[in-house]
């Protein structure tokens, strides 16, 4: 039995009009299940982050419908898209994105902070999220006192902290050595593993190969979309 | 949001705060100037206001000039006019009778002089020396301090005796007692009674480089028994000063037949009438001072608004960080608001103490008088100036769709 977490129906979005008007993705039609692992490859400039930010709730599309969980996210106002991404989506970055000047604790309880959660809730769950990401010794530190892939490792924390339904990925180990990615895939499949949804974008036949179900994108458009069974 | 708790809220304003101090120090100075000189100048300004007020006191509000215009006013100045008739006795006599004056108390003549006064080999000239009556005294609220008073028998006799002022005590007799001195002026003997309470300075004129002597004396002495200077005159109480300036006009007018104010050879003053345009004047100071600290406290707002706005464009990426995972827009707004709230309370704070430290000296001369309500206003004011002015930038950066935050450079 499964059920489906993302589904989406002739999705498009444009950057600009007129002449300059670049259509990123094209009437994308596509469905996610829950506690799936999808790979979306593509060359560059085929339309796998607009179509990651977009179902991220970070961007609207410019038509076509997208619901999350059956809610039709047209139909959410600013305030209601901030509980969404709270409760529903976690993001990891290629270039991290953690919030720099704060420790890495801090970093990884902000999330928890928008949902309610209390104080010493939040300190006990942010090192629980940083012992399972191997970061234990590494709480108190700065962004900019960690190497790359400590760094993601942080926003992978801060990504599965608050339990979210899916966790969205975009090249994820695209600014990272060879060992880090192996780590950070790692991560990723043993978050899969307990039920969380993920959505991954790479270049890298390897973390393709590892995915349940590869999409490949060209041109904005779905070109080939495979499920392997388990 | 109500979850995130206020020491984060305070951490991240921190944060903003501390990440670029030397910014940040700037800015709080700009708002620490405006509030201080808010402060501070319209302390000086209610000062001067003050002092004003203090001098007219001090010269009576119940004391009323009468002066001539007719060109007579010197006492031995022989160049008036013909047709002017002068102040005289007479004129005095008239604004003495009760029946046509109820709220004249009494009025004295004074004739002024010009004389050198030696004690030894010390001389002096004072820069006022006048012949009146004892009634005087009261009339120009001009009380002895040591001593006593000469009478209305010395009046009579004509004599020799003075009352004097604190300058020219000093510079006759420097510590020693003026008290029954015997000085020389203008030649004949002068036996010095008491010495007045000091007034101090009005103007340009030292209000205590004085002599006072009978009348009869000084007309006998030097000026002759012509026009006297003026007539000081003392109504019953302050509220009546003007019936009594009133009734001075009507007595004047029929003592010396005038028949309108536009041929009137003589005209009535009231200390406080003449100090009102300094007063109005001082009014005019604290209202310009207080629009000059004002400008600079929009300028300090003005600061705040610039740094606001670095700030939030820096962090712009931050805020889509923020926003990616799941930051409403409200707990963005109040995470900047409070950072310019702190910004401009810790430069309104310390604004205030400033301005209230340097309002305990006395500047170019005047003693600043601090009134709450200046605190109050520039405090709130610099607290306002906080949120207007971070409020409008933090608006902006929270209402920024994540994605556009994010791809900000
Ligand atoms: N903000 C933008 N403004 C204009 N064009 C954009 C913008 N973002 C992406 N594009 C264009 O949309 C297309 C898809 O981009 P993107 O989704 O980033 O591709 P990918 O992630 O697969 O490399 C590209 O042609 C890119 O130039
Ligand atoms: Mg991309």
């Amino acid at each position: 039995m499964t059920t489906s977490v993302v589904k989406v129906n002739d999705l498009s979005k444009t950057y600009g009009a007129g002449e300059t008007a670049v259509y990123a993705l094209k009437k994308i039609n596509l469905e996610i299940q829950q506690g799936d692992f999808v790979a979306i490859m593509g060359a560059s400039g085929s339309g796998k982050s607009t179509l990651m930010n977009i179902l991220g709730c970070l961007d609207a599309p410019t038509a076509g419908n997208y619901w999350i969980r059956n809610l039709d996210v047209a139909d959410l106002d600013e305030e209601q898209l901030a509980v969404v991404r709270s409760q529903l989506i976690g993001f990891v970055f290629q270039s991290f994105n953690l919030i720099p000047r704060t420790s890495a604790l801090r970093n990884v309880e902000l999330p928890m902070a928008y949902q309610g959660v209390s104080r010493a809730e939040r300190r006990r769950r942010a090192a629980e999220a940083l012992t399972a990401v191997g970061l234990a010794d590494r709480m108190e530190h700065q962004p900019h006192e960690l190497s790359g892939g400590q760094q993601q490792r942080v926003a992978i924390a801060r990504a599965l902290v608050t339990e979210p339904a899916m966790v969205l990925a975009d090249e994820p180990t695209g600014a990272l050595d060879t060992a880090s990615t192996h780590e950070i895939l790692e991560l990723l499949h043993e978050l899969n593993r307990k039920g969380t949804t993920v959505v991954v974008i790479t270049h890298e036949e390897e973390v393709a190969r590892a995915a349940r179900r590869v999409i490949r994108l060209r041109d904005g458009e779905i070109i080939e979309d495979r499920t392997w069974a388990a | 949001m109500g979850s995130l708790g206020l020491r984060e809220i305070w951490r991240f304003a921190w944060r903003g705060i501390s990440s670029n101090r030397m910014r940040s120090s700037l800015t709080i100075l700009g708002v620490l100037i405006g509030v201080s000189s808010v402060i501070i100048l319209t302390a000086v300004g209610n000062g001067s206001a003050a002092a004003v007020r203090q001098q007219i006191e001090k010269l009576g509000t119940n004391s009323i000039t009468v002066m001539g215009t007719g060109g007579g006013g010197g006492g031995f100045s022989r160049t008036r006019s013909s047709t002017a008739k002068g102040l005289t006795i007479a004129d005095t006599t008239a604004l003495n009778n009760k029946d046509n004056a109820p709220h004249i108390k009494q009025a004295a003549p004074i004739l002024n002089a010009t004389m050198t006064c030696t004690y030894g080999n010390i001389s002096a000239t004072p820069g006022s020396a006048k012949g009146t009556w004892p009634s005087y005294f009261e009339a120009a609220n001009s009380p002895v301090d040591k001593g006593g008073y000469w009478t209305n028998d010395d009046v009579a006799q004509k004599r020799g005796v003075a009352v004097i002022g604190t300058t020219l005590a000093k510079n006759l007799f420097d510590t020693d007692s003026p008290i029954d001195k015997v000085i020389r002026c203008a030649g004949q003997s002068v036996t010095v009674v008491g010495v007045m309470k000091s007034k101090g300075t009005t103007g340009f004129q030292d209000s205590d480089d004085v002599i006072i002597m009978p009348i009869t004396f000084v007309q006998r002495a030097i000026a002759g028994y012509g026009n006297i200077s003026q007539i000081q005159v003392e109504s019953i109480d302050a509220k009546s000063t003007q019936l009594a300036m009133d009734e001075v006009t009507a007595i004047m007018n029929s003592q010396h037949k005038i028949k309108s104010t536009a041929t009137a050879d003589y005209r009535v003053l009231n200390q406080s009438t003449i100090l009102q345009s300094s007063t109005d004047s001082s009014k005019t100071l604290t209202v310009l001072l207080a629009a000059i600290a004002a400008i600079s406290l929009l300028v300090g707002g003005i600061g705040i608004t610039n740094i606001m706005l670095v700030s939030v464009t820096e962090r712009t990426r931050e805020i889509g960080i923020l926003k990616a995972i799941g930051a409403p827009k409200a707990a963005i707004l109040t995470q900047f608001l409070i950072e310019a709230m702190m910004l401009s309370l810790l430069g309104g704070i310390s604004g205030v103490l400033l301005g209230l430290g340097i309002s305990h000296f006395s500047i170019l001369g005047v003693v600043p008088v601090v009134s709450l309500s200046s605190v109050l206003t520039a405090f709130i004011v610099s607290a306002l100036v906080g949120l207007v002015f971070g409020g409008w930038p933090a608006n902006r950066a929270a209402s920024l769709r994540p994605i556009e935050a994010l791809r900000y450079e």
